[in-house]
């Protein structure tokens, strides 16, 4: 209760519980469309990739923003020029490329910072949330979700039958890369508050948890937002109250949603699925 | 309005290897045509290479006097059903549905109509009382029914199928076999890649028979010959003539 007190009345928690809620909601939306497409590898290269982006930006005392989507645009381009012109399969091709540009970005940090900075880009520190970074979050939101929305019958069809969209024109390898490019965005725009190592989680597992418990895209969007957006709260409530990383705090908020999801889904569910074959066995005995 | 559709010349390699050599053709419209070969002849990828899905080393394919770049919106694929996730989080209707989609253009969502039309074509393969449900859930036969309600919600008037008929019940391959015969009478061009030769003689009129290149295109009776056979599948085809007999 004293959480929410104190929420009405600093304005640095306001800052960062919008931006919490913010990144929830976009990392399950595009986190939606990196599970579905089998890209969960991807979406953790392009989170580690954006860190010699984020060093050079500090260097050259620009926003981070700019240097982040470099790397991460970089990142995207260069997996699919590996994976595209050669026998390496895609995986190995990512596994190259994120260890190198992350390698090279805690080099850079630790060159032009303190380790204190590397820390918190690693792992995050909503409470550290700026008006700048909550502006950018926000503005990156809006991108998003207007993509998104404006563009779902395109996604959900290259998602669902990349062929048949290809066969009737639509240009699949653009979509591939407008992805990434909002994966790029979505991950700098959660650096504040899970860190570069844990922005995978904000994607993948609440978005995993929502593709257990619908047969819609539409429903598993707006349920991976809804998810990420709880975790992300968590983890602020959790990092003021008990002075924890935000980053390690959401990635587990995430977990235990998806255990849930994973344990009681009305259709998935393991013990759903437990009881419906003994409701079975006894109605066939 | 349908034209004939004609390939010409067209060549893919895989690694070095060319899978398709050289295959031209053309068919008049209102035919349903079987791409017939042996594993590995290079059905489904000349499929795909004439609908520009992969790349070719040359060749095109045409439309009446147009490339089929500029005609994408009157074909509708089939891809075989291994190349789909079904997993995926759609119901049966919403698949259905997706065939409404190359007409809408950008920004468009499918109006009551369009999910009315989506309802008809699903029932014209007899699967409307499946339409809730995840895909996933339907049998073979029932999943290749929903695709090819899908084909039918695009209004098109050239399909391509990649092996529909692959692991299906008897009465769904009646259903699509019935609805196929159908849009040939209506005066569609269907093309099918097809590999049981039992039922050839029974569902098609015109034959593209091929094994990296084409052997011969036609008319049933002229390409599914003994001579043509042997020489499409490298071995003597003495159980041939029983075949005849038997469709």
């Amino acid at each position: 209760m004293e959480f929410f007190h104190d929420l009405l009345n600093y304005a640095f928690l306001q800052k960062a519980f919008i931006t919490s809620v913010m990144v929830g909601i976009i990392c399950g939306v595009i986190g939606s469309f990196i599970v579905l497409r089998g890209m969960a590898l991807m979406g953790d290269a392009i989170s580690h990739a954006v860190l010699p982006g984020v060093a050079i930006s500090y260097m050259l005392s620009i926003n981070y923003f700019y240097g982040a989507v470099l790397t991460g645009v970089l990142t995207a381009f260069g997996i699919g020029a590996i994976s595209q012109n050669s026998r390496i399969k895609s995986d190995s091709a990512i596994g190259i490329v994120f260890s190198a540009f992350f390698a090279l970005g805690i080099i850079l940090i630790t060159k032009a910072r303190s380790a204190t900075d590397l820390t918190q880009i690693l792992f995050g520190n909503v409470l550290s949330v700026r008006d700048s970074d909550m502006w950018i979050t926000l503005v990156i939101g809006a991108v998003v979700i207007g993509t998104v929305a404006l563009f779902f019958k395109e996604l959900l069809i290259s998602s669902f039958d990349e062929t048949m969209a290809a066969a009737y024109g639509l240009n699949t390898r653009f979509i591939h890369y407008a992805i990434m490019f909002l994966l790029t965005l979505v991950t700098v725009a959660s650096l504040q508050t899970v860190g570069v190592i844990l922005v995978v989680s904000m994607l993948i597992t609440p978005a995993s948890a929502a593709y257990l418990l619908t047969n819609r895209l539409s429903t598993m969007v707006v349920l991976a937002s809804f998810f990420g957006a709880l975790s992300a709260v968590i983890g602020l409530y959790f990092s003021f109250l008990y002075n924890m990383p935000s980053g390690p705090v959401i990635a587990l908020a995430t977990t235990s949603i998806f255990i849930v999801a994973f344990l009681f889904s009305p259709q998935q569910g393991l013990f759903t699925q437990m009881f419906k074959s003994r409701g079975k066995q006894k109605t066939a005995a | 309005m349908t034209e004939s559709i004609t390939a010409s010349n067209i060549s893919v390699s895989y690694s070095g290897k060319q899978v398709v050599s050289n295959v031209s053709f053309t068919f008049a419209p209102g035919s349903l045509i079987g791409i017939l070969g042996p594993n590995g002849a290079g059905k489904s990828t000349l499929m795909k290479a004439m609908l520009g899905l992969i790349r070719k080393d040359s060749g095109s394919t045409q439309i009446g006097s147009q490339s089929i770049d500029k005609m994408r919106k009157i074909i509708a694929y089939v891809p075989q059903r291994s190349n789909i996730d079904w997993n995926f989080p759609i119901v049966v209707k919403d698949t259905v549905l997706l065939g409404t989609y190359p007409k809408l253009g950008l920004f468009h969502r499918p109006s009551i109509a369009d999910k009315a039309w989506a309802m008809e074509c699903l029932e014209q393969v007899g699967m409307q009382d499946f339409a809730d449900r995840q895909i996933g859930e339907l049998s073979g036969g029932q999943q290749q029914r929903v695709f090819l309600a899908r084909a039918l919600a695009q209004k098109a008037d050239y399909f391509f199928l990649d092996e529909p008929f692959v692991g299906i019940d008897v009465s769904s391959e009646e259903v699509i076999i019935e609805i196929l015969r159908k849009l040939k009478n209506s005066g569609k061009t269907v093309l099918v890649v097809h590999h049981d030769l039992s039922k050839v003689k029974s569902y098609f009129d015109e034959l593209i028979l091929m094994n990296n290149e084409l052997i011969d295109a036609g008319p049933v009776e002229q390409v599914f010959r003994e001579k043509n056979m042997t020489r499409a599948y490298e071995r003597p085809m003495t159980m041939f003539d029983d075949l005849e007999v038997q469709v």
